[in-house]
């Protein structure tokens, strides 16, 4: 096959694929993720045999802002690439299926603790407790009640007991539970990241700025009510991480939602940033739509969350 | 670094930079197999200490916690550093000439899939010298024996899964993208070479299960770090919930490694048999049944850890089906090679011993399935048996005869014929000295994991070892013979074998540097 002299026709636009050149981000980014990640396995490592831990938190540090600075390098040469032209419609929609299957990775990735909480829930707990045909393991510890969720665990010397979960309290509560309020949050700023990209295909940068903006407080207010929440947990309600299983599943699902949370805002963050600079183009902004189908997925986790975790 | 206008090399660029900072599919194709070379001989090199020290009954040269390590560290780094990488470089190399695209469709992405694998395993690798030693609970990674009972090492372990199942995704998202957007005008799904659907198929399952992988040992880091009781039963959890967690991402896991093989036969077959694939589209639905499958059949890994008697007959079940999609699989290669006009060489060879010693796997495989006789089998080496029948003879076998059956294309010289025959029975006989003699010894209730032995398995013991050397050492063979081929040899044409059909046998060979930047049309 000859090299190409003339420009391809694909889907009636003639222009061959972008491919570029070579680039120095891959090897920067892979040199800064081993450090970041050796760097944090010997902190931990470190921090549980009681030793000096300052030697591998610089090193996990230094890796994060290696890989911090070579994504944010490599994120701006991908907009100036788009700003010169370079990739045509053929390479965006490699971008859309890129996104499509990162979020599905994401759902699977929440899908492990989700499944983890269902077995829990119903089949683990209840077998300790004694019932069914594996319900022989409540020898372990006999007269061990199992309900959800489990405020006495089998051995409470080894994992504290909390003293309350996080459960439902009833409509006469309702005003002062924070999940509902966390709730009601998430879901309008769905509404609003969907009127700030209305706003956008529209040619409104205003209304863009003012929509986006909204949605990013709403987004950081979660995250402070969030942290109000852990704070309770712990210094009222004695729940946490070492609280058995409750406290595992609820602050293992809580808490890498709270942490995509905040990575879908500073995602919408930097959109914003890019709006007031003019990036977007009414027909041209896939960076606005990634960043707002990852907050639409951090939403519908959330409401999951909400009845499983919480309600339920 | 980019330099932000659409200026096009048309060759590579010269010293180790081109490697570095490379965003062409064929520098990142190689890099990726030359690597996954570097693991299987690594893999196999802690291979071969297990076989030396299960030549004789007795403990002879390592001491059991370090024979631990080894069959430890020898699941994972022939799993996640040879097989799968093998796999990622050989679609790298061949999905966009067989698709007719210019690339992959994010280059600079793929390079980073593939260097954050050199961290990874020398994070992994590292871990042998550290105190308190490397892994040493198997590659499946139990709690609690990964958790509570685990060396301090099991951290490190457990960020390098997390950024190998980062290059994994990464690399099946550009796989994905690939296939669905880059397609020469004309290529329709259905007349995808079924080694690009395998792949497709294949991609699907990483981005799937490989988040769950991240997910079990999150947990893990958790509970070892951080106080929580996932699987912990002191604290409500369960360790069993461990194992569910793991086979739900280890059983597709399985397929991951064998469906680009599958894909890999389907090509060579024909060729060789100068005859059109039968059955081309019962193959491209047994490959997505198999896929189907492999999400609902977890639990046959688990039947002695006990579960309930409806799960033990519900995963025993959907597990024998499983037999049905492979089957089809297997009579359409038979079917193929049946009145053709067949040639042996080498990759045929290699793609024949394929079908005949998978199916043997295959059909142990089915033994293990009946959870009654499982109680028997699990945990013997008849499991060992099993699994490296489909495993060696299957994957490794399959990436070996891709390689000759290649290499022609991306070298431009033929590979030495006499040779790669030669490496071809020496592996033959070596994998069936090594493996078959296992089925005996797990029938009779030798254990695996183990490092020292009953007095009666000691005959077929020494004879595997004998096998394994035997094979361990005819690799650096294939060593040779690639270097050789690389180095020059008779050149090779453009359509190397006579029977190929397919868009990367109309480029010239070697394929050149940038290849389709026009799309060709597919009729």
């Amino acid at each position: 096959m000859a090299t190409p002299t003339k420009p391809s026709n694909v889907n009636g636009v003639d222009q061959p694929y972008y491919v570029p050149d070579q680039s120095k981000f891959p090897a920067l980014a892979s040199l800064g993720m081993g450090l970041m990640v050796f760097g944090l396995g010997s902190m931990l490592n470190d921090m549980k045999a009681d030793v000096s831990s300052t030697v591998s938190s610089m090193m996990a540090v230094l890796g994060f802002a290696v890989l911090g600075t070579v994504l944010f390098n490599w994120f701006a040469t991908q907009i100036r690439e788009n700003h010169e032209g370079l990739p045509g419609p053929q390479l965006k929609r490699s971008y859309v299926l890129g996104m499509y299957w990162f979020i599905f990775s994401e759902v699977m990735f929440f899908a492990a603790f989700f499944g983890s909480l269902y077995y829990v829930r119903n089949f683990s707990v209840p077998w300790l407790a004694g019932e069914g045909d594996k319900g022989v393991s409540n020898m372990l510890w006999e007269g061990f009640q199992g309900s959800w969720p489990v405020i006495s665990n089998p051995n409470p010397t080894l994992f504290t007991n909390p003293n309350e979960s996080m459960a439902w309290r009833g409509f006469g509560e309702a005003l002062h539970y924070l999940p509902l309020w966390n709730t009601i949050l998430l879901l309008s700023s769905s509404v609003t990241v969907h009127i700030a990209h209305t706003a956008l295909k529209s040619g409104n940068r205003k209304q863009l700025i003012g929509w986006l903006g909204a949605t990013v407080l709403l987004g950081i207010v979660f995250l402070f009510l969030q942290v109000e929440e852990y704070a309770e947990a712990y210094s009222e309600l004695g729940l946490t991480l070492n609280s058995g299983i409750y406290g595992s599943t609820f602050f293992l699902l809580t808490g890498f939602h709270g942490f995509h949370v905040t990575l879908g805002a500073f995602m919408l963050g930097v959109m914003w940033f890019r709006a007031l600079r003019g990036h977007f183009k009414p027909e041209d902004h896939f960076g606005f739509e990634a960043a707002s189908w990852y907050w639409h997925f951090v939403d519908v986790v959330w409401v999951g969350l909400f009845c499983f975790v919480y309600l339920l | 670094m980019a330099t932000g206008h659409a200026e096009h090399h048309h060759g590579p660029a010269t010293g180790f930079t081109r490697w570095l900072y490379t965003t062409n599919h064929k520098d990142i194709g190689s890099m990726y197999l030359w690597f996954s070379f570097a693991m299987f001989l690594l893999g196999g090199v802690f291979a071969l200490v297990i076989r030396a020290e299960l030549f004789q009954p007795g403990l002879q040269f390592v001491d059991p916690n370090f024979f631990n390590q080894m069959t430890t560290m020898h699941g994972l780094v022939m799993v996640f550093g040879a097989v799968m990488p093998a796999f990622v470089g050989l679609a790298n190399w061949m999905i966009p000439m067989m698709i007719g695209a210019p690339d992959m469709a994010l280059p600079r992405m793929n390079n980073w899939s593939f260097w954050i694998l050199p961290f990874a395993f020398t994070m992994l690798a590292s871990t042998l010298f550290m105190e308190g030693g490397a892994p040493n609970f198997g590659w499946t990674f139990y709690a609690p024996l990964s958790t509570t009972y685990a060396p301090a090492s099991v951290t490190f372990f457990i960020f390098a899964v997390h950024i190998m199942g980062a290059s994994s995704i990464m690399g099946s998202i550009n796989i994905i993208a690939t296939i669905q957007n880059l397609r020469a005008p004309g290529m329709t799904y259905m007349k995808m070479p079924l080694f690009v659907w395998t792949w497709l198929i294949t991609a699907y399952l990483l981005i799937a299960v490989m988040p769950v992988l991240a997910g079990v040992v999150t947990m893990m880091l958790f509970d070892i770090h951080f106080g929580t009781s996932f699987f912990s039963a002191a604290g409500g959890g369960d360790p069993v919930l461990f194992q569910h967690v793991f086979w739900f991402f280890g059983h597709p896991e399985v397929y991951i490694m064998i469906l680009p093989a599958f894909g890999v036969v389907s090509e060579i077959i024909p060729t060789f048999s100068r005859k059109k694939l039968f059955g081309y589209d019962s193959m491209v639905y047994a490959t997505s049944s198999i896929a189907f499958l492999s999400f609902i059949v977890w639990a046959h890994h688990m039947f002695t850890t006990g579960m309930p008697l409806a799960g033990e007959l519900f995963f025993m079940y959907a597990t024998m089906l499983i037999a049905v999609p492979t089957g089809v699989k297997v009579f359409n290669w038979i079917t193929t090679m049946f009145r053709g006009s067949i040639s042996f060489e080498t990759p045929m060879l290699f793609a024949i011993a394929f079908v005949v010693l998978f199916t043997c796997g295959g059909f142990t495989g089915l033994m293990l399935a009946i959870a009654p006789a499982d109680f028997q089998y699990h945990d013997t080496y008849f499991v060992v048996a099993h699994f490296h029948y489909v495993l060696v003879p299957g994957a490794v076998f399959s990436i070996m005869a891709a390689a000759y059956y290649w290499l022609p294309k991306w070298t431009g010289n033929m590979y030495d014929e006499t040779l790669g025959k030669v490496h071809f029975w020496l592996s033959f006989v070596g994998i069936n000295v090594l493996f078959f003699p296992q089925h005996f010894l797990g029938l009779s209730g030798m254990p695996r994991r183990i490092p020292d032995y009953a007095l009666q398995f000691a005959d077929f013991n020494m004879i595997s070892s004998v096998g394994a050397f035997l094979f361990g050492f005819s690799q650096l063979l294939f060593m040779f013979i690639v270097l050789k081929t690389v180095m020059g040899g008779k050149k090779a044409t453009a359509q190397v074998w006579e029977g190929a059909e397919g868009l990367e046998w109309t480029l010239p060979s070697p394929a050149p540097y940038h290849t389709f930047s026009t799309p060709p049309t597919v009729k």
